[in-house]
């Protein structure tokens, strides 16, 4: 693709300038990591891991992740973390469960409401950010804790309890919680969509260019002309609608919500983003990078049931394939910047 | 040359933060197509001075005007609306940012039409290449590389291409040869030339004084704050502009400029250099 912008002046044009163009792209060391985890679990795993089986355990649970991954991935390269995602995921199930299922309203409102609670906490978190300018780490920890507490309260003082069910009505269902083929959960789709926008907004539109921009520093963006608190508070805003959306489709798919429910999201969702390439501080990372993380924190934390391994040791092979992704995306990182200023 | 109206001019300019006073009455002019040196030594003051011309610092005291016009400056965004463009130290703040991207950051090319609107990557890349390559660095040839994977002398180059491709004119140079080796610096210095050839007012600070009789046409010397002295192209060689950066021959001035300072000032030194 880039070749066509000049093809007469492109000095190596060889396999040496296509190798160095690979390794300028933040998902590279991904790559390579998601074929490693793959072939290893299919070795270990046998054929049930490589059939449809295996493929929906580990896709299932990649797009769950993967819908909060992506917006969580556009925060960090902005240079900005999301915590509060953990919080949210409950807090918007239970809204739609107490919603439709507790106060027997029609679906659609308690689905509304649920993402309208995403939606909220989001634009709390950037409006705190850019007032305060604390770190977005702590700010988004206080509004987990914030929206933990406030959904375990009032979730107990309306519904007596810290679980509320729903069973959600057919329509519903056929868009947010059913199993295509009896084992692939619909949200696959959702995430599909949700890559190609988050895909189009990164990579195609110029706002990709801003919210790069942004991380690499704000300060200069902001000089540039950039709107960078309305993109930071937009930005916290789809986290926390995306949130909302796994919060709302798990309510339909499980037939009830309950107050615990996505802790684990906080830390599954950066490292998902982590290991594809996205670089900590901000300036750096490509949606097809976060994909790629993504699939392969899926196969890992699904793989390992299809093995006579240990779970546990599950995850310390998470714990060291996010050491070696970072080093490994380190080196690369290097080897683009190098590898060009050497070319004379 | 020297009757056209400056592009950029202070008068009795100063700036304090809170009690600290920083620049005392500065006095500048600099004319299109004409490159002003400002030396200073290390906490001279440079940098403030140019934060103030770039709309991030507003001054105490005094006057800036453009074109002989004054004007004010609330943030950076009305300076370089203005013209006024500063390229720093390490030239360009996105190193992972590919060439075409950073060159337009803020201003990005674009097709289509409303939400769909898209960057249009292919246009980026070709200007920001002939951008650049119009300034004689013809290795850039490649928009889709990352800035920090330029050499100095090059990322310099890039942003002060980008600083002209805009409109820019007024070109404010934060040291931009400190941290490069000879080469590079050399590089720089036909690019600075290349500028003013252009008719670009340029404001080129550095310390380097080779580097400075090598591009200015107008020379001021900073110390502590205050305009050491002021002269042109010519009128002193490399050893007098050395003693007097280092406050030798000027220290008696110095001192006169203290003493009536201190009387202006209710008493008050200013603030040592840190
Ligand atoms: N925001 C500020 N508040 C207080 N003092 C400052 C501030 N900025 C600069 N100074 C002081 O002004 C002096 C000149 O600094 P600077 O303009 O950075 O010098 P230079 O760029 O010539 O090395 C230093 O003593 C510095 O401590
Ligand atoms: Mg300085």
């Amino acid at each position: 693709m880039s070749n066509e912008t000049l093809p007469t002046r492109t000095a190596r044009p060889g396999a040496g300038a296509a190798l160095m163009r690979l390794t300028r792209r933040p998902e590279t060391g991904a790559v390579i990591g998601l074929i490693a985890v793959y072939t290893f679990f299919a070795l270990l795993g046998g054929p049930v891991f490589t059939g449809p089986a295996g493929f929906a355990s580990w896709l299932n649970i990649a797009a769950e992740i993967g819908i909060v991954a992506l917006p969580v991935g556009l925060l960090m390269i902005s240079g900005e973390l999301d915590i509060s995602v953990g919080a949210t995921i409950p807090a918007a199930s239970l809204t739609t469960a107490i919603l439709a299922g507790h106060y027997d309203l029609p679906d659609y409102v308690g689905v509304l409401g649920g993402l309208g609670v995403g939606l909220m906490i989001g634009f709390v978190n950037g409006m705190l950010l850019i007032r305060t300018g604390l770190p977005s780490l702590i700010i988004t920890i206080g509004t987990m804790f914030g929206v933990m507490g406030l959904t375990l309260g009032l979730t107990v003082m309306i519904a007596g309890s810290t679980g509320v069910f729903l069973m959600s009505d057919v329509a519903t269902r056929f868009v947010l919680g059913q199993f295509i083929g009896g084992m692939f959960q619909v949200t696959i789709f959702w995430w599909l969509a949700f890559v190609a926008a988050f895909g189009f907004l990164l990579h195609v539109s110029p706002v990709g260019n801003w919210i790069f921009a942004l991380g690499g520093d704000r300060v200069s963006a902001r000089n540039a002309g950039i709107p960078t608190d309305k993109l930071t508070v937009a930005l916290y805003m789809m986290s926390g609608f995306c949130a909302a959306f796994v919060g709302v489709s798990q309510v339909v798919v499980y037939n009830s919500a309950q107050v615990l429910a996505g802790q684990s999201f906080i830390f599954n969702s950066i490292m998902c983003v982590v290991i594809g390439g996205v670089l900590l501080t901000g300036g750096f990372g490509s949606i097809v990078g976060i994909v790629i993380g993504t699939m392969t924190f899926s196969i890992v934390n699904q793989g390992v049931f299809f093995t006579g391994i240990d779970p546990n040791v599950g995850s310390v092979i998470i714990g060291a394939l996010l050491l070696v992704a970072v080093m490994t995306n380190d080196g690369f990182r290097a080897l683009a910047l190098n590898l060009t200023s050497k070319k004379k | 040359m020297s009757d056209t109206t400056p592009v950029l001019e202070l008068r009795k300019v100063d700036k304090s933060f809170g009690p600290i006073d920083v620049l005392h009455e500065i006095s500048l002019k600099v004319r299109a197509g004409e490159v002003l040196c400002l030396l200073g030594d290390n906490g001279a003051g440079k940098s403030t001075l140019i934060k103030t011309l770039a709309g991030v610092h507003k001054p105490t005291r005094g006057e800036i005007l453009m074109d002989g016009e004054a004007v004010t400056f609330d943030r950076p965004k009305d300076a370089a609306d203005r013209g006024i463009a500063t390229v720093h130290q390490f030239g360009g703040t996105f190193p992972l940012m590919s060439i075409g991207r950073s060159f337009f950051v803020g201003v990005e090319p674009t097709k289509g039409w409303g939400p769909f609107k898209i960057f249009d990557r292919k246009t980026a890349n070709e200007i920001a290449v002939k951008a650049v390559r119009d300034f004689g660095i013809t290795r850039i040839e490649d928009g889709d590389r990352l800035v920090g994977g330029l050499s100095g002398g090059e990322r310099q180059s890039l942003a002060i291409a980008r600083a002209v491709h805009f409109g820019a004119r007024v070109l404010i140079l934060d040291e931009p040869t400190a941290a490069l080796g000879v080469k590079q610096a050399a590089h720089v210095l036909r690019i600075v030339g290349e500028a003013r050839r252009r008719g670009l007012a340029v404001i080129f600070i550095t310390h380097q004084v080779m580097h400075a009789m090598a591009v200015g046409d107008h020379f001021a010397v900073l110390i502590r704050g205050a305009i050491a002295a002021d002269f042109r192209k010519g009128e002193k060689t490399r050893e007098e502009i050395t003693d007097l950066m280092a406050g030798g021959e000027s220290m008696a001035d110095l001192e006169a400029s203290l003493d009536t300072y201190m009387e202006n000032h209710e008493g008050h030194a200013p603030q040592p250099a840190a």
